[in-house]
Formats: structure tokens, sequence, C-alpha cells
């Protein structure tokens, strides 16, 4: 469970949320919207340890992330699954290696989780992509392999920032397909998105709940949605 | 502690994956290399020169601090006399194990750099030189010069002290400044692979923030960088003196004890610094890109 309580965060003289409260329960389904801008990327970040709240308390798995060390910091991020707006690989390293590499980090052998890998490669459609390097792939299927990066340690909560905004209609349903089903394992999704088709068309599949940033604040969204 | 050997191996052994995570860096791979080459090859001849003088200052010290040399300068016919005299007072002196009159020949030898071979030391008025070997307890100088002096009032001794002292304080200074020279060697090739490991830490920023982002402590992205620096730090050394120690052996040798420029190089002892150098160059560049790493990482939020 992760909890936020009046949580803010300023950058630069300026704040960018302000008085936030939100509990993401264990299974549940969340959508973040809100304009460009807005602090959606701020918030994950908050719910992920790579920012620290200014004040409030941002608490996962009932620790608060301001008395996190760095080493639980990184501990926290290998059961919290992050797929980021701008993937980022290693373009030295092939594809396999860059899914795998929350595995290696961790200090877990590569090798005997082989047919785990060959399953997740399968699920996001890339096995034939296996030893390509980053640069060798199109947009989709980068986000493909940024979240077959984020479920291979199998966490328990999985983020992604704007999943679908550099791919095409076909894809966004594709990789919304596999966040549901995901969710459908128990994993807990939050995508933030400004992409209001995608939501509508994940809430004809699940029950999701639909949260706005505006004006620094976080707001339960609208049935219109 | 006991578990030292264990983790050095393992560093040693290292993990063919984890090694790939950070990229090659071709060019700051051969300077590194380089630089702890270069290092390793000088610290190995300020070794080397610190051992000889080390050696040279115990010996001037040794040989000469065991001796005397006692000078008769008196009246030709009163010359054999007074050496008698002065052999009796030494010989009776506790302290001297033994005292000779140098013989003629003698005399003319150690005036032959000077005079020439053939020089007829008879017809000059030059004193009689007495060599004293100390041993079998302490001597007291000052009571034997004073005896020497009411039984040979010719009768002058030099423990060598005049000399003696500046030429073994100007070894052992030697000896020093070879040893800040190798302390300056050391810090040198810290701060050069401070700068490599800066420089490949600032070019991998990317990396890094990935590396975190999957959930790598900071330990082990630091590891990543180190044991890269420390075996390149390695490699370089083992060159370096490798190459260093070819030249010593191949150096020009002459009889023990002939001097600096024909004994220089290491005692037995000596060796074993030579082979221990690439590991403590190895430990410098483990410490320096360590701390580098941690610097940066604690830097980057």
């Amino acid at each position: 469970m992760i909890e936020l309580e009046n949580v803010a965060y300023s950058y630069g003289g300026g704040e960018l949320l302000s008085n936030v409260s939100l509990t993401i329960q264990p299974g549940s389904f969340h959508f973040l919207t809100g304009p460009s801008g807005a602090g959606k990327t701020t918030f994950l970040k908050l719910l992920y340890g790579e920012l620290i709240a200014t004040a409030g308390h941002v608490r996962i798995a009932g620790v608060d992330t301001r008395s996190m060390s760095r080493d639980q910091i990184a501990m926290t991020r290998r059961s919290i699954g992050m797929v980021p707006q701008d993937t980022q690989f290693l373009d030295h390293l092939s594809l396999v290696e860059n899914i795998s590499l929350p595995l290696l980090v961790s200090g877990r052998d590569t090798g005997s989780a082989q047919t785990n890998l060959d399953d997740l490669l399968r699920w996001v459609g890339l096995t034939n992509h296996a030893n390509a390097y980053p640069p060798e792939l199109s947009g989709g299927e980068r986000q493909r392999a940024a979240l077959a990066r984020a479920v291979i340690m199998s966490p328990s909560v999985i983020l992604a920032d704007e999943p679908t905004g550099n791919v095409d209609w076909d894809m966004s349903q594709r990789l919304l397909t596999l966040l549901i089903e995901l969710n459908k394992l128990g994993k807990t999704i939050l995508i933030a998105t400004h992409d209001l088709s995608l939501i509508r068309a994940a809430k004809a599949q699940v029950q999701a709940r639909v949260l706005r940033i505006a004006d620094r604040r976080l707001h339960l969204a609208g049935a219109d949605l | 502690m006991k578990q030292l050997p264990k983790q050095l191996t393992r560093f040693l052994a290292g993990d063919a994956q984890a090694d790939r995570i950070v990229p090659p860096t071709g060019h700051t791979a051969e300077l590194t290399i380089f630089a702890a080459a270069v290092m390793a090859f000088l610290a190995i001849f300020a070794l080397a020169l610190s051992s000889s003088m080390g050696r040279l200052a115990d010996r001037w010290s040794d040989e000469l601090a065991q001796s005397l040399t006692v000078r008769i300068t008196a009246p030709a016919d009163q010359l054999a006399a007074q050496t008698s005299a002065a052999l009796n007072v030494l010989n009776t002196t506790p302290g001297i194990s033994s005292a000779r009159a140098l013989t003629t020949e003698e005399q003319r030898a150690l005036l032959a750099p000077w005079f020439g071979s053939g020089v007829q030391i008879e017809s000059l008025p030059i004193p009689q030189l007495i060599e004293v070997i100390e041993g079998g307890g302490s001597l007291d100088i000052n009571g034997l010069r004073l005896r020497l002096q009411a039984e040979a009032p010719g009768a002058q001794v030099d423990d060598h002290a005049r000399w003696r002292g500046p030429l073994v304080a100007s070894a052992n200074r030697l000896r020093g400044i070879a040893w800040i020279a190798i302390l300056l060697i050391a810090l040198t090739t810290a701060a050069i692979i401070t700068l490599a490991a800066n420089a490949a830490l600032a070019a991998n920023r990317q990396v890094i923030f990935v590396l975190r982002q999957v959930g790598a402590r900071d330990s082990y992205i630091a590891m990543a960088f180190v044991r890269r620096f420390t075996l390149r730090a390695l490699t370089g050394a083992a060159i370096g003196t490798a190459l260093s120690v070819v030249i010593l052996i191949l150096l020009p040798t002459g009889a023990a004890g002939n001097g600096l420029l024909t004994d220089f190089g290491f005692s037995r002892g000596g060796w074993l610094l030579a082979v221990l150098l690439p590991f403590f160059v190895a430990g410098v560049a483990f410490s320096a890109t360590n701390a580098a790493a941690r610097r940066m990482l604690r830097s980057l939020t």
C-alpha cells in the first residue's frame, strides 16, 4: 500500500504539488491525468522515491520515503516497476540484457530466470528482438521493453508515465491490454496519461479510479471520463 | 577480517555480466594503464634509490664506526719510539681489539692517488698511521686521547666522526627524499586515477540513472567502476614494474661496496617491495575510484 498524506513538493522556489493525500490500495487500478506540466511525472517520482516530498509524508509499505536510506530506496524500487516516459536503456546492451538488468543488479541469477525471461519477451511480443540493441527498436517496442523490464522482478506495484505517448492507437491498446492483464494478476497499476481515450478504453475493461492533477492539487475526476 | 580473502577473490574474479554494465571507454582505459605503468616505473627507481642509499649509509656507519686512525707526527728520530709507545697504550686500552702500524707499502698505496706510485715516502716528512679496530667493550675515546698525549705527544686520534657524520646524514637524507618521491608518485597516481574515474562517471550519468531506476544500490554502481579502474591500474603497474625490474637487472654491477653507481638496486627484501608494488598501485586506484564514485553518486540525487 502507498499512502500520501498532505504531500507537497517544491522546486526552485515554486510549489509543484500541494496538500496531496491519497491511499493506493493493493490490486487497484488508477489513472492519473491532467494537462502537460501539471505535475504527473513529479507525482510518480514521489511514489518511486526518486523525489522526496518537501512537506507531508509518502509512505511505501508503511515506511516514510523521507526516512529511507539510499539502500532502502534502491530496495523499494525493486518492488515497484517503473515505465518511464522517456524509456531509457543501456544502448551497449542487448534488449534481453536490458530487460534482465533489475535481476542482475539485485544479485539474482539471470540464467535460472531464462524461462521467465522467454515468457516475458513472448508476452510483450519482442521474442524476435531479444538480441537487438535499443537504438534499433521503434517507440512502441521500446515501451513494451520498458514494461517487460518493469515487471521482471514481479513487483507488486507498476507505475507507468505516459506509456502510450509515443505510439500509435493499436500499440497503445496493446500496452493497455498488458497492463490490465497485470492488474488481473493482482498488481497495483497507476498510469499517468493525458490520453483520455486510453482511459475510456480501459474503463470498459477494468474498474479504474481516475485522478486529476490541476492547480497543484489532486482531485478525483468526474464520471464523464 | 576472515571474509577478506573471499571478498578479494570475488572482487578480482568479478562477474562477467556485471562488468558489461558500464560501457567500455577505450581512451580512458588506455590512459589509466599508461599512467599506472609510468608511475610504477618511477616508483621502482625511487625504491631502488632508497634501498641503495640505505645500504650505503649502513655500510659507512658500520665500517667506519668500528675503526679509528691514530696519526703520529714527530721528528724522524722520535717517530719509531712514539709509535711503539702509542701501540703499547692502544693494546692495553679496553674496547680495542687490535692496533697495528701501517707498513711503508700501505702508506705508499694511500698516497699513490695523489703523488703517483713511484713516490719515495721515506724522503717525505709524513706521519706514521696506526689502524685501530674497536671491539671487546666500549671505548673511552677521551681517556684514550689523554693517555696517548702523555705517552706519545705527537699522537692524534681520528675517530672518523668528523666526515662520517655528514656522509651518513647525506645518505639518509637522500633516502628520505626517495621516500618523499614515492609518496608523491602515489599521490599523483591517485590524482590521475581520480580524474579518469570522474571523467568516466560523468560520461556515464545516463548509465547511473538507469541502474538506479532498476534498483541498483550505490555500492553496486560504485563497484562496477572501481573494479574496472583497479584492474586497469594493476595491469599498468605490473607492466611498469616488469620493465623497470628488467632495466635494474641489466644495469652494470661492480663488486659489493664499490659505491652507489655500481650497487644501485634492491637487496633481497627490496625485491619483495617490487613484487608488491603493482598491488599497492591497485590499492591506490581502488581507494581513489571508490572515493570518486561515492562522491559523484552522493551528488546525483
